[in-house]
């Protein structure tokens, strides 16, 4: 392979171009491999190690930590962990189904507004979307402290006890859980709708009044890409999201990531917490195998 | 221009109020005059100057600049190559799949497997050198991980966008490689490598589970300060500080706009 | 014969292929110092292929690229006496229009002052002197063109390669430029090749054409060869529309549907085809001594100065001069002469 080629109109060999090609990744990837891929192919194999007398590892190599994961324990079967896992898929999906449901209205506002405010409102959104989420998250220990509307409603509908905050709970979780995503779906579905073709809006509003058919029918396929993005970039992180129920969710509502940091944590069990990690990989490979496959059909439409 | 519907217009108002409440609720308490509950009890600047004589948050801010900026540095230079390696060299068509695939990794996962896999390999690590005790050396790697890719990404976009036709044209003018990347390449890219850097900085301030999982006693940053705070029991001092960090980054972001935008 | 090129350039068996699709076929062709030569081609056949192999940003597989007399086909593009307009400009858009200008310049090292007398001059003789100091964003795409001009004449290349630079261009700024173009390659007296798809642009700006397809050159010749005497169906319809009438090859003349035909000669085949421009068929008051034919106008197509006629039978289509109104379905008498129609190759 010594025969000359020209590229971006250098006159050179495809020799010399791959080796400085390999210089110019080298560093990268090198980092990556050391620090990325390696690392993940470590927790794989620690995930069927076994955790010693006082948390250290041991070699001795068993699927005893997946059995356990799917609920099987020295005292018969439970579906406490199975349970925690069920419950982050519910979570996220939720979560993402309603970050969808507010980030239509939203973005259709935000995309009439007038060229110049359009940004500021823009931004709007994307300054929560980078603000650190230990802050986002206990930020709501205000709005749902025990002195304000909101907890003295649901104490007077005996929901909680008098005099104590609205947290933790479920709904303090999704609460959290939105709010911490919502901008994750508004980004790219507003890049969608503004580049939304108003004429087959119209053209279905001629056809036919109903606004359910509008929407499903010339409004939904049209911003199918930024959506789809928007739910892969919810649902993915947001199964494995713990600070949001560890803050406002208590022991009582624990998620996939609370049981995996308790292991790396408290439990120190990391061949057990490595095998909770790759349960939470596989979700997220399957959903984004879903997504990939919905994409693909996408761009067929 | 478009009209929406009152309605349309009154959910988005009400989300944004969904969005904005809770932290305009942590600025309003941070200037609160009251130490306990949340009752109105006049300005005050008290926190604020309090914070500045607290020893721990000194250090853990200190320590979250470093972190940031020794990641930022290294990420940048490495995601930079690593972008003009990716897009201005005839890989195959799998070499490139595979690159992709690594590159995303840290983008699509999330971040507790990433934190996961890091202790794990930090743990073991460990035998081989002390410099893996849990700490601001395991952190800042930790963060340059993800930081390299998400550089590597924006970076990768400009040139692409850059396209091929400037570089052959600058060849045509007789410009030798040096003088390319030098003239051309390096300042057509610099919009990109700022963007990434900034990118990088503020994914780094943003972060706190990779640094929860990799921190040692001695670096506490400034979400892991919050973090062990609030679950003591919030005060109007950490109230204050939540108020600057938000305010840095609202100042990186719309410093990230003007640099993109232009 | 090379000493009749002189700096000249010779392209000999060009050969490209892009995996299995074969852009390249074999191509050969001079092109004379001082000469303004247009590939012309629909899109697709492998002009500008041929013009990035010129300009070095394209290696062929096969063949030899050679000016002055010297072969060029390994010499990387940088070191090239051949600069190229690119069809986006690929202006620099970090670079104001003075540093674009004095680009291929300061590559060379050449002095500050030789730098500023030559772009200057430049910039001057394409009407830029006041933009000096703009931004390739600030420009129209009219002014982009001519700085991707003087960007590349400032360097006064052996050959100066235009990549379909007018395509960007609106439908009247296109025209006036095109005889700019004209004008300035005749007072330069530089080697111009320029790519293109619009014939209309090939006959106006050049002194010879190739026209191309599918990876070869079908025909050479002056504008005016390749538009009066297409060698083949291709060029008749590429350059212009074109009557087509098939037939039986006898002697001296053409045997076809709607009559025979006198030609100036022989055709050297039993079953072809022969072509007519539209203007060259004329309207007769009566049956004409030869070549008649009696038509009846089926449709009118009125082009300002001039009107379409579309005409049965063929359908044959005649231009003529505006003055005088048709009817649909009027009868005329046309005549084909023979110094009109042109026997096309197999």
């Amino acid at each position: 392979m010594n025969r000359l080629l020209v590229w971006y109109g250098e006159l050179t060999t495809p020799r010399q171009l791959v080796h400085r090609g390999l210089y110019f990744l080298g560093a990268g990837m090198l980092w990556l491999m050391i620090f990325l891929v390696l690392p993940g192919l470590v927790l794989i194999v620690v995930s069927f190690a076994t955790r010693g007398a006082y948390g250290q590892l041991e070699w001795s190599f068993t699927v005893e930590n997946y059995k356990r994961l799917i609920g099987f324990t020295l005292f018969g079967w439970t579906s406490d962990y199975i349970l925690i896992v069920w419950r982050s898929v519910w979570v996220a999906f939720v979560t993402t189904a309603i970050s969808v449901f507010l980030s239509y209205p939203l973005s259709f506002f935000i995309c009439a507004r007038p060229e110049r405010s359009r940004y500021l409102w823009l931004t709007l959104v994307i300054i929560p979307f980078w603000t650190n989420m230990v802050i986002r998250t206990y930020a709501w220990f205000l709005i749902l402290a025990p002195e304000l509307p909101f907890a003295k409603l649901a104490s007077f509908f005996k929901l909680i006890p008098p005099d104590t905050p609205l947290y933790p709970n479920a709904f303090a979780v999704y609460l959290g859980m939105v709010s911490m995503f919502l901008p994750f779906v508004t980004l790219p579905l507003y890049a969608s709708v503004e580049r939304l073709d108003w004429t087959l809006v119209e053209a279905a509003q001629d056809l036919y009044a109903s606004r359910v058919r509008v929407f499903t029918q010339a409004i939904l396929p049209q911003t199918l890409p930024g959506l789809s993005v928007g739910v892969i970039l919810t649902f993915v992180p947001a199964m494995g999201m713990f600070v949001v129920p560890d803050l406002l969710g208590g022991a009582k509502y624990m998620l996939v990531g609370n049981l995996i940091q308790q292991q790396f944590g408290a439990s120190r069990d990391w061949p057990f917490g490595a095998a909770i990690s790759m349960g939470l990989m596989i979700l997220t490979m399957i959903s984004l195998q879903l997504y990939r496959r919905r994409s693909k059909e996408i761009e067929f439409v | 221009m478009r009209r929406t519907h009152p309605l349309i217009s009154a959910a988005a108002l009400l989300t944004m109020g969904f969005l904005y409440l809770p932290l305009l609720s942590v600025a309003v308490f941070s200037v609160n005059a009251t130490r306990y509950g949340l009752v109105w009890r006049g300005f005050t600047l008290d926190w604020y100057i309090q914070l500045v004589h607290n020893e721990f948050i000194l250090e853990a801010a200190w320590n979250t600049l470093v972190l940031a900026v020794a990641s930022t540095l290294v990420a940048t230079v490495f995601g930079t190559v690593l972008a003009i390696g990716l897009d201005r060299f005839p890989w195959s068509k799998r070499t490139n799949t595979f690159l992709d695939i690594v590159l995303h990794v840290p983008v699509v996962i999330p971040d507790i497997i990433l934190a996961a896999a890091l202790v794990v390999a930090f743990g073991l690590l460990r035998a081989l050198s002390s410099v893996f005790e849990p700490g601001l050396f395991n952190m800042i790697i930790g963060h340059i991980t993800f930081q390299i890719a998400f550089v590597a990404l924006v970076v990768r976009s400009r040139l692409v966008s850059i396209g091929r036709e400037i570089e052959e044209a600058a060849r045509d003018l007789f410009a030798s490689t040096p003088y390319i990347l030098r003239r051309i390449t390096l300042p057509l890219l610099l919009p990109g490598i700022v963007a990434g850097a900034m990118l990088a900085f503020t994914l780094s301030l943003d972060d706190f589970v990779i640094s929860f999982f990799t921190a040692g006693p001695e670096s506490v940053t400034l979400p892991l300060f919050i973090f062990a705070a609030v679950r003591r029991g919030v005060t109007p001092q950490i109230h204050a500080l939540s108020t600057l960090v938000v305010l840095i980054t609202v100042i990186l972001i719309i410093g990230m706009e003007r640099f993109t935008r232009k | 014969m090379n000493a009749q090129v002189g700096k000249g350039l010779t392209v000999r068996g060009i050969d490209k292929r892009f995996g299995l699709f074969r852009a390249l076929a074999d191509v050969t062709l001079q092109v004379h110092e001082g000469e303004f030569f247009t590939l012309l081609g629909p899109s697709g056949c492998g002009k500008t292929t041929l013009l990035r192999i010129i300009a070095g940003l394209e290696l062929p597989d096969a063949g030899q690229v050679v000016l002055g007399g010297q072969d060029i086909t390994s010499l990387p593009a940088n070191k090239r006496q051949v600069n190229t307009v690119f069809q986006s400009y690929a202006l620099f858009p970090h670079l104001n229009i003075f540093e674009n200008v004095a680009f291929g310049l300061r590559s060379r090292k050449f002095t500050q002052e030789e730098i500023q007398s030559r772009v200057n001059r430049r910039l001057e003789m394409l009407g830029l002197e006041e933009m000096d100091r703009r931004y390739p964003h600030q420009l129209s795409g009219g002014q982009k063109q001519r700085v991707a001009l003087a960007r590349a004449l400032v360097n006064e290349p052996d050959v100066l390669l235009l990549d379909e630079p007018m395509s960007a261009l609106d439908a009247r700024l296109r025209a006036q430029v095109q005889e700019e173009l004209r004008r300035l390659q005749r007072k330069l007296g530089q080697t111009f090749i320029l790519v293109t798809h619009d014939q209309a642009e090939a006959l106006v700006v050049s002194d010879r054409i190739a026209v191309m397809n599918q990876g070869r050159i079908i025909q050479f010749g002056t504008p005016k060869d390749v538009y009066e005497r297409p060698e083949n169906q291709f060029v008749a319809e590429f350059l212009g529309a074109a009557n087509l009438l098939h037939g039986r090859g006898v002697d001296k003349g053409i045997e076809t549907a709607i009559g025979f035909f006198h030609l100036g000669q022989t055709p050297p085949w039993d079953q072809g085809t022969v072509a007519i421009r539209p203007e060259r068929i004329r309207i007769a008051s009566q049956s004409p001594a030869r070549n008649g034919v009696r038509a009846r106008v089926r449709e009118t197509i009125y082009r300002g100065p001039n009107l379409d006629l579309w005409l049965e039978p063929g359908p044959l289509r005649v231009r003529t001069p505006s003055q005088r109104d048709y009817e649909s379905g009027e009868e005329i008498w046309l005549e084909l002469p023979p110094e009109g129609l042109v026997i096309l190759d197999e």
